[in-house]
């Protein structure tokens, strides 16, 4: 095994993406799923990157993990530091080493994401047998210990059940004590409540929060629920069309949006005090990823469109506060100063 | 669930095997067959080859019990000699179909791209080979030396014809397996290609492909028979089913136990693979525990 700390700088920032660029090649041409997305993360953080299906969300998480499936998807630009070490010049080999151990991804389906033919104590134990080591009982006991730290009443007994015989808040259980089994750093979690009826939403939500607090790790949430991100993250990017249009910390994104997109997507949240009245919709869908508009690419769908976002040039990542940008010509009228 | 030992999914198979009534008669089926196959003589201690002509269709007497068949030979004593070919021939032509199968089905659906296209066109082609014509050309090649009774011949022949749909079926389901959500934890768990491949892949893919692996040993049993009806199969005094049921088919308004019985014996022996590979392929099967 390649040591994998070498060339780490324990300075740098914990994960870093910077102009991310991913395409999928299909018969049907090319499609630009993500467009040049950056964003960062700190130890002991939370980032909600937040957006509507097919947005680029997975596909983002997955070129960062270095799951996607090529091919036909294909990075082409753009970088992925990990403590400043760039993961896309990795070869294979090596950057298999970070997987798990630095960096781990939990799944929306925990049910389709563990393997039907093996146990859970099996599948979790086999990761300490093969990263760490350990001979099969120490590997038992290691297997044992987690799930008790992921909640799941009498682990010692649950460890012998196939994936098929939890129930499914209790399968997402497993599947965060396999992704933190290597006491990853960077914790990826692509819609992990999803799936989940809503009282589970908020017991695996927290489960999260407080498995990220113990461990000081930089958590990832995608996700397309508003109403988990308020709870949980420090800081929101709102993606569209493959591009991060807004990142703020989380209070003044649901404070003062900055771009139409996220304002429009607030005021489609339902609320309470409207009831009876329709509810807010985005007109229009997002655009086809083979197909995206000139310009800034949310143009067809907004109300603040000018011809200036029209025009070839996307708009650029105007500087609003110390942590806060947002792409869009009209920051001001958005922001009503 | 109060036994705390580690369970793997094999001990956990033979748990379920273990109370599988269909598992134990299969078994049990299977032993006896391949003892006749290994040791005739434990069951009969006639001989097969000496036949007397005055006894031609004569019912059955003493140690015959199953009568003569139309040359004055014991039907019983050929049927108990006639497992080994059919056997030997059924089960290892089985195993080279298998192999190559499970190669090129893994191969194609997990690399996918143009190994794919390469391998699936090779396979076509494979396919397109009649049964019948491909043997005559392969075992004739293969057999060669005139003293030989064609067994090698016969085996790799049936082999090297009948892998394709054993490949195609395997191809298939490692393309469906490849694509679930589990093979890409694991590779977020940080597998590579041949962790993914035998440990995730392989045994998810499994099923199908027992199922294809019964079925094509019952073929094979019954196309050695066709193969030395033609006279390219076993030759020489060999004895098997296949020939003595060929043998057995022009007199069957004569006398028909010389048809009957070799019959039964090859119908049952492909039940109790047929039943062996079930039972396992379920118990093997953690949705169904």
């Amino acid at each position: 095994m390649t040591d994998i700390s070498v060339g780490l700088d324990p300075r740098a920032t914990l994960l870093h993406v910077d102009d991310l660029h991913v395409e999928f090649r299909t018969r049907d041409g090319v499609a630009k799923a993500v467009n040049g997305a950056s964003f960062y993360l700190n130890p002991g953080e939370t980032l909600a990157i937040l957006g509507e299906s097919g947005c680029g969300k997975s596909v983002t998480a997955q070129a960062v993990m270095g799951i996607l499936d090529s091919p036909p998807g294909h990075v082409t630009g753009g970088r992925v530091l990990y403590r400043g070490v760039d993961l896309l010049q990795l070869a294979e080999k090596d950057r298999r080493q970070f997987r798990a151990n630095r960096i781990a991804m939990i799944f929306q389906d925990a049910l389709s994401a563990l393997n039907p033919v093996y146990t859970v104590g099996f599948q979790l134990a086999e990761l300490f047998r093969k990263h760490r080591g350990m001979s099969r009982a120490a590997a038992k006991v290691k297997a044992i210990e987690l799930l008790d730290q992921v909640r799941i009443p009498a682990a010692k007994e649950r460890i012998n059940d196939y994936p098929h015989q939890f129930s499914g808040g209790m399968r997402q259980r497993v599947m965060i004590a396999m992704a933190l089994a290597l006491d990853p750093e960077v914790l990826i979690a692509d819609e992990p409540t999803t799936a989940l009826d809503v009282t589970v939403q908020a017991q695996i939500m927290g489960l999260l929060a407080e498995l990220q607090h113990q461990r000081n790790m930089g958590l990832i949430l995608i996700t397309h629920d508003m109403g988990v991100v308020a709870d949980v993250a420090d800081r929101i990017s709102v993606m569209y069309a493959g591009k991060i249009v807004e990142e703020a910390p989380v209070y003044d994104i649901y404070a003062r949006p900055a771009h139409p997109y996220t304002k429009a997507l607030l005021e489609s949240i339902p609320r309470l005090d409207h009831k009876g009245r329709e509810l807010n919709v985005i007109r229009g869908l997002p655009p086809s990823l083979t197909d995206i508009p000139q310009g800034c690419a949310f143009h067809p769908r907004c109300g603040y469109a000018r011809d200036i976002c029209r025009m070839d040039q996307e708009p650029p990542a105007y500087q609003i506060a110390a942590h806060r940008i947002a792409r869009c010509h009209f920051i001001r009228e958005v922001l009503g100063v | 669930m109060s036994d705390t030992k580690s369970r793997s999914l094999s001990s956990d198979a033979w748990h379920d095997l273990r109370r599988n009534k269909i598992f134990w008669i299969a078994s049990v089926l299977v032993v006896v067959v391949l003892l006749m196959a290994a040791w005739p003589s434990l069951f009969t201690s006639a001989d097969p080859r000496d036949c007397v002509l005055s006894r031609k269709h004569a019912g059955a007497t003493g140690g015959a019990i199953f009568g003569y068949d139309f040359q004055g030979c014991d039907v019983y004593a050929k049927t108990v000699y006639g497992a080994r070919y059919s056997i030997v021939v059924g089960v290892f032509a089985t195993l080279i179909s298998g192999v190559i199968g499970l190669g090129f089905g893994l191969a194609a659906g997990f690399f996918g791209g143009w190994l794919d296209a390469v391998l699936s066109r090779f396979i076509d082609v494979m396919l397109g080979i009649p049964l019948l014509l491909g043997a005559i050309v392969l075992a004739k090649r293969l057999s060669a030396d005139p003293a030989s009774n064609g067994v090698f011949a016969v085996t790799v022949t049936l082999g090297l014809l009948g892998w394709t749909t054993a490949a195609r079926v395997m191809r298939s389901s490692v393309i469906a397996a490849k694509n679930q959500d589990y093979v890409a934890a694991a590779r977020m768990l940080g597998a590579g290609n041949s962790r993914l491949l035998f440990r995730h892949i392989l045994p998810n893919s499994m099923a199908s492909f027992i199922v294809v692996l019964t079925i094509l040993l019952g073929i094979n049993i019954a196309s050695e028979a066709t193969l030395s009806f033609l006279g390219i199969g076993l030759k020489g005094d060999a004895i098997s089913w296949g020939i003595a049921i060929s043998d057995a088919t022009g007199y069957v308004r004569v006398a028909a136990g010389p048809l009957i019985w070799p019959s039964l014996f090859l119908a049952a022996t492909v039940l109790a693979f047929i039943m062996l590979g079930d039972a396992v392929r379920d118990a093997f099967d953690p949705k169904l525990r």
